[in-house]
């Protein structure tokens, strides 16, 4: 489908989302749509469900009821692959490679923006220099900026950002949102959890509360 | 798509090996040393030696790809790349043939290359060789690609040990009966044929239907 008629559609649409686990329920059941140009912010406490909600989301967990849609269509694995750019807890970075070498394998699996070279994103993320450093030599808040790097090459228009301000310094929490910001301007959307309102991008963004459920 | 993601595989798979040389030479290690305590313990009776020499052999291939087994997605579990895995816009099962056909090529093959030279440690017949040759040409893969199913099946688990072994050998003594069958045939005389035939068969259901399983397992497993 040509991307002028799915435009008016938005990205990322969940109708009665709700995911349970070992009979209790997790989340939901949640309604909420993400539209080109916006950022949703999921808020709550922790063991409110935000990264569950980001894995069902990604495709990585099930729902158990409900429905979710891309571009006004049920989410099959191979649109949800090529929409949906997710940065969660695990880097999956290889403590053997260099930074460069994990970020060329991830974008080769991932497919990416040929705009943009490695080395040009890395530079974006603040780790020019660390280019051939391994990634078992870089902190935590620079295999976070690794794993950013990887994002802003990403094809995907949707990103989807299970604490992006984890372990970042304040710089990195202002790339991050400069990030967002430059994605979004880009036409792209983005699903951000945090559990405080400390760190939120300078974008239009919608709210979503998840309360706790007992 | 589908390439360039394989390419990307291959490539990662290879350097992580080549910095980490000295962990994989291990399992090669394992069935030199195994072949070679054969050798020496039955030195002095060559007759028999060569009559098991195939049987040893073959044993201390499928041993030696045991002691790797475990190793084959743990590493990319624990650190969320099979998380990456199951979102790239390829199917799952693509990535885990290319990674147990990764595997194969750096554990197996180098053994299958230097089997000329261990078989003669073991005093083989010479007439045998093509013939155990073919048979780990074709058993081995089959090994491989049965035991990513049943890595699949507990990487889920903290530490799997021995658990592995016990899933795995069942599935491997069809392919150990055939391969060891087909040189025994040689052996006598018999045509090898209805092995090797039998391992091919095998290895074709496997190339098709073990990285599905092994992909549904890895699936379930994250959960």
């Amino acid at each position: 489908m040509p991307a002028a008629q799915t435009d008016h559609l938005p990205l990322l649409a969940a109708r009665g989302l709700s995911f349970a686990r070992n009979d209790a329920r997790v989340f939901g059941p949640l309604d909420f749509t993400v539209d080109r140009g916006e950022a949703l912010l999921v808020q709550g406490d922790n063991g409110a469900g935000k990264t569950t909600l980001l894995r069902v989301l990604a495709g990585l967990l099930r729902a158990d009821e409900g429905q979710v849609d891309i571009r006004g269509e049920p989410a099959r694995s191979l649109a949800r692959a090529v929409t949906v750019a997710y940065l969660g807890h695990l880097p999956a970075l290889k403590a053997d490679l260099s930074a460069l070498e994990n970020l060329e394998f991830l974008c080769g699996l991932h497919g990416r923006r040929h705009t943009q070279s490695l080395e040009n994103a890395m530079a974006v993320v603040g780790l020019a220099g660390f280019e051939d450093a391994l990634a078992r030599q870089l902190s935590a808040g620079q295999r976070k900026r690794l794993s950013l790097a990887r994002l802003w090459l990403s094809p995907a228009p949707l990103w989807l950002l299970d604490e992006p301000y984890a372990n970042l310094d304040l710089e990195g929490i202002e790339l991050v949102n400069r990030m967002v910001q430059a994605h979004l301007r880009d036409g792209g959307a983005a699903l951000v959890t945090t559990h405080g309102a400390y760190a939120a991008p300078p974008v239009r963004t919608r709210l979503l509360t998840m309360e706790r459920l007992s | 798509m589908m390439l360039p993601a394989a390419k990307a595989l291959l490539l990662r798979d290879l350097r992580l090996l080549w910095r980490r040389r000295g962990d994989a030479l291990q399992p090669a290690l394992f069935a030199l040393l195994v072949i070679v305590l054969f050798a020496l313990a039955l030195g002095s009776e060559t007759q028999t030696l060569s009559k098991v020499a195939s049987g040893v052999l073959w044993v201390a291939v499928l041993l030696s790809g045991l002691l790797s087994l475990d190793t084959l997605f743990r590493g990319d579990a624990e650190d969320g790349s099979l998380e990456q895995w199951m979102l790239a816009p390829v199917p799952l099962a693509w990535l885990v043939l290319v990674r147990t056909l990764t595997h194969w090529a750096t554990t197996a093959l180098p053994l299958i290359v230097f089997a000329p030279l261990l078989a003669e440690l073991l005093h083989l017949p010479r007439a045998q060789l093509p013939v155990l040759i073919a048979s780990l040409l074709l058993g081995t893969p089959l090994l491989s690609l049965l035991g990513a199913v049943v890595a699949a099946l507990t990487v889920g688990m903290r530490r799997s040990g021995i658990l592995v072994a016990l899933l795995a050998l069942p599935l491997y003594v069809p392919v150990l009966v055939f391969s060891a069958g087909s040189v025994a045939a040689s052996a006598q005389g018999l045509d090898p044929a209805g092995g090797l035939l039998y391992l091919a068969a095998g290895l074709v259901l496997a190339l098709v239907l073990a990285p599905l399983a092994a992909a549904a397992a890895i699936r379930i497993a994250l959960n």
